[in-house]
């Protein structure tokens, strides 16, 4: 189905993978952006609330739990037959918060996709990688009839260091994306090659 | 997750069902003994002898769509979990008892801190590029 099927006989080829966040507020295109580059489109997967750090065995309690399932919805980018790319966009509401944790490990870095008309709704999430040292850029979603400010206003808006590249972006239209992931990697080769010197130097 | 016999069993209450029922599958397992959480983006790979799988009584119909579907082309955690209806969790569960049954291995992501060079993420531009 996706890596080449294989012979029998024939080992399958075993892919790196590698995983990028798309995050931003509740309705600002992570979807959309994820489904405007995705080889597939765009897969839900589910996790239930009530799971979060429960011991083994231990279901007591259960029956009083307030059950509720998060949904993330990824992509798949198969970069070449041994290196796959899914981009997995980030639960909306701040309550999944303790999904965002298993997200970001091991992540190589995030988009954050930011709308003029309700930039706060982004806040939440530039925090969040700002303090975990994850590398992001943000992407501001041009919706159609939403004002377009200029970079340096948005980024003073946010309040984002130096470092973080901000660019203006569609998140319907493929080659924008391309643009934005690109970006994302780029940032977080920058971002390690400073984090070596900063070991060694 | 099929509407059979299993699901029509009331031995929890009404409430607690949505959490309960996909854990059945689990034997009420959370979580994998002896192994790290899988990460979403781990690939499960079917070992060559996995055709067994379907002749184990041991296993699950859901351990065995998991060996089948790998069988076909190795999957990541997130896919199977996707493609089979379940929650991430459950699958979890269900890969750790296809470990240590070996009819699976699971290739684990490597951070990237930890890899060796700049090589793989040029090669990751390189191919969004020409995408």
């Amino acid at each position: 189905m996706i890596f080449g099927r294989s012979e029998r006989g024939k080992p399958p080829v075993e892919p790196v993978t590698l995983k990028i966040l798309v995050a931003g507020g509740f309705g600002v295109g992570k979807t959309t952006l994820v489904g405007a580059v995705s080889e597939i489109r765009p897969l839900r997967t589910e996790e239930l609330l009530t799971e979060a750090g429960r011991p083994v065995d231990d279901l007591s309690g259960v029956e009083s739990k307030h059950t509720t399932t998060v949904a993330m919805d990824f992509g798949r980018i198969t970069l070449r037959e041994d290196l796959v790319l899914y981009l997995f966009g980030t639960p909306g509401q701040e309550r999944f918060w303790f999904m965002w944790d298993e997200l970001s490990e091991g992540a190589l870095g995030a988009v954050v996709l930011a709308d003029t008309r309700r930039l706060e709704d982004c806040f939440a999430a530039v925090d969040y990688f700002e303090r975990r040292s994850i590398p992001f850029l943000v992407g501001v979603n041009c919706f159609e009839g939403a004002p377009r400010y200029p970079v340096e206003d948005v980024r003073q808006a946010l309040d984002l260091d130096e470092g973080v590249p901000l660019l203006m972006c569609d998140a319907r239209d493929r080659e924008s994306v391309k643009e934005a992931l690109i970006g994302v990697v780029e940032h977080a080769m920058a971002y390690a090659a400073d984090r070596r010197q900063a070991v060694t130097g | 997750m099929s509407a059979d016999g299993q699901g029509r069993s009331h031995w929890f209450d009404d409430e607690a069902g949505p959490v309960v029922r996909p854990y059945a599958m689990t034997r009420g397992r959370t979580s994998s003994q002896g192994q790290h959480r899988l990460d979403l983006i781990a690939v499960v790979v079917a070992e060559p002898h996995a055709d067994d799988a379907e002749a184990d009584h041991m296993l699950s119909p859901e351990h065995v769509d998991i060996v089948e579907l790998c069988r076909e082309d190795p999957q990541s955690v997130a896919e199977l979990a996707a493609e089979l209806d379940l929650p991430i969790g459950v699958v979890r569960v269900l890969v750790g008892d296809l470990v240590d049954a070996e009819f699976v291995h699971v290739n684990r992501p490597v951070p990237p801190a930890e890899l060796p060079d700049e090589s793989i993420l040029r090669d990751v531009i390189n191919g969004l590029r020409a995408l």
